[in-house]
């Protein structure tokens, strides 16, 4: 085993209320990838802050710790 | 084909926050059998707002169920609420991810007080609505119908109050409708009865207290045929609409004959 090895590096944080534990170097758009997510038809906010620059999702790495809240539009009166 | 769109001269169009729109018809999209029933109801309602609420994805799910795949928003005017929201903090932060999905800067503001009756808590409502039209936001909020209320809301800065007919989801018409042509008489702003509207009688009624449009949702999604009830919906609006143009006769507690009394044979 060897601790400081970076091959299988996680980062935990929480997506949407659930504990997750994602590759360490994952991005707001690879998260959206995971999950087969059209980033223009969701918003992501981290932290408390909503991520406004869509275009900026390819280069925001999440860290460990994050708290990550992804939304859509559904049916509602 | 509505009558009011087959003779625009026979009603002006409705203005909110300075933008028109083309039916005084409003409605939601949840609580559909299916999405094709509710774009089917949608299109027979001939509404162009349609609200949306804000959820999480489910990211367990295998696809997304987001109503965007459906709805398309050139075609339609997506209108974000804060349905669920008994806070002004968590009112607020729907609101913004509403706007956040880029569409418009409107938000059907709901900041519910009590979960059995869904009643608004309006002196939360009015704090949020300050705040949010003070962020440019074009604030149309769900109140009920107590005029001080919705002229504090008006104060605030909403460009349009929705006072409910009956409690959300109730079905029960219209339950005070001088409440609703006081609000209305009093008001400045657009006037847009939000719930409680059950089937198009009432629909047609609420619009003949003067009131400038209706927003309803669970009377089309429940009724046993949405489509046929958003029809019906769609001319019982026109029909209140035109009624309250036109003016009705005054009311009169003795019969006075419409055929002539004179040439009767002797």
């Amino acid at each position: 085993m060897t601790p400081l090895s970076t091959a299988a590096a996680t980062i935990a944080l929480t997506v949407n209320g659930e504990p997750r534990s994602l590759p360490a170097g994952i991005t707001i758009a690879g998260l959206l990838a995971a999950h087969e997510l059209d980033p223009r038809l969701v918003v992501v906010e981290r932290n408390g802050v909503i991520e406004r620059d869509r275009a900026a999702f390819e280069a925001q790495l999440l860290d460990s710790g994050d708290t990550i809240e992804i939304v859509h539009f559904v049916g509602g009166g | 084909m509505s009558a009011t769109e087959l003779m625009p001269q026979l009603d002006t169009p409705l203005v909110i926050g300075g933008r028109t729109f083309a039916s005084r018809l409003m409605v939601g999209t949840g609580k559909y059998a299916s999405n094709a029933q509710m774009i089917a109801a949608i299109e027979a309602s001939g509404a162009e707002v349609v609200t949306v609420a804000v959820r999480r994805v489910d990211l367990d799910r295998s696809k997304d169920e987001g109503v965007l795949h459906h709805l398309s928003p050139d075609r339609f005017f997506l209108l974000a609420n804060t349905a669920g929201c008994y806070n002004v903090t968590d009112a607020l932060r729907y609101a913004r991810l509403g706007r956040a999905a880029g569409f418009n800067e409107w938000v059907k503001l709901e900041v519910i007080g009590d979960q059995q009756t869904l009643y608004p808590d309006t002196a939360g409502l009015i704090e949020a609505t300050k705040i949010l039209a003070d962020e440019g936001f074009k604030v149309m909020a769900y109140t009920n119908d107590d005029l001080i209320a919705a002229l504090r809301l008006e104060d605030a800065g909403a460009v349009c109050v929705m006072p409910l007919a009956s409690p959300i989801g109730s079905g029960l018409g219209l339950l005070n409708p001088m409440a609703i042509r006081t609000i209305k008489h009093r008001l400045s702003v657009p006037v847009i009865v939000d719930a409680g509207v059950g089937t198009a009688s009432d629909a047609t009624l609420v619009m003949e207290q003067g009131v400038d449009g209706i927003l309803m949702n669970t009377a089309l999604a429940a009724a046993k045929d949405p489509i046929r009830m958003a029809t019906a919906m769609r001319l019982g609006v026109d029909a209140g609409r035109l009624a309250y143009l036109a003016g009705r006769m005054e009311r009169r507690e003795v019969a006075v004959p419409s055929s002539p009394t004179t040439g009767m044979l002797t």
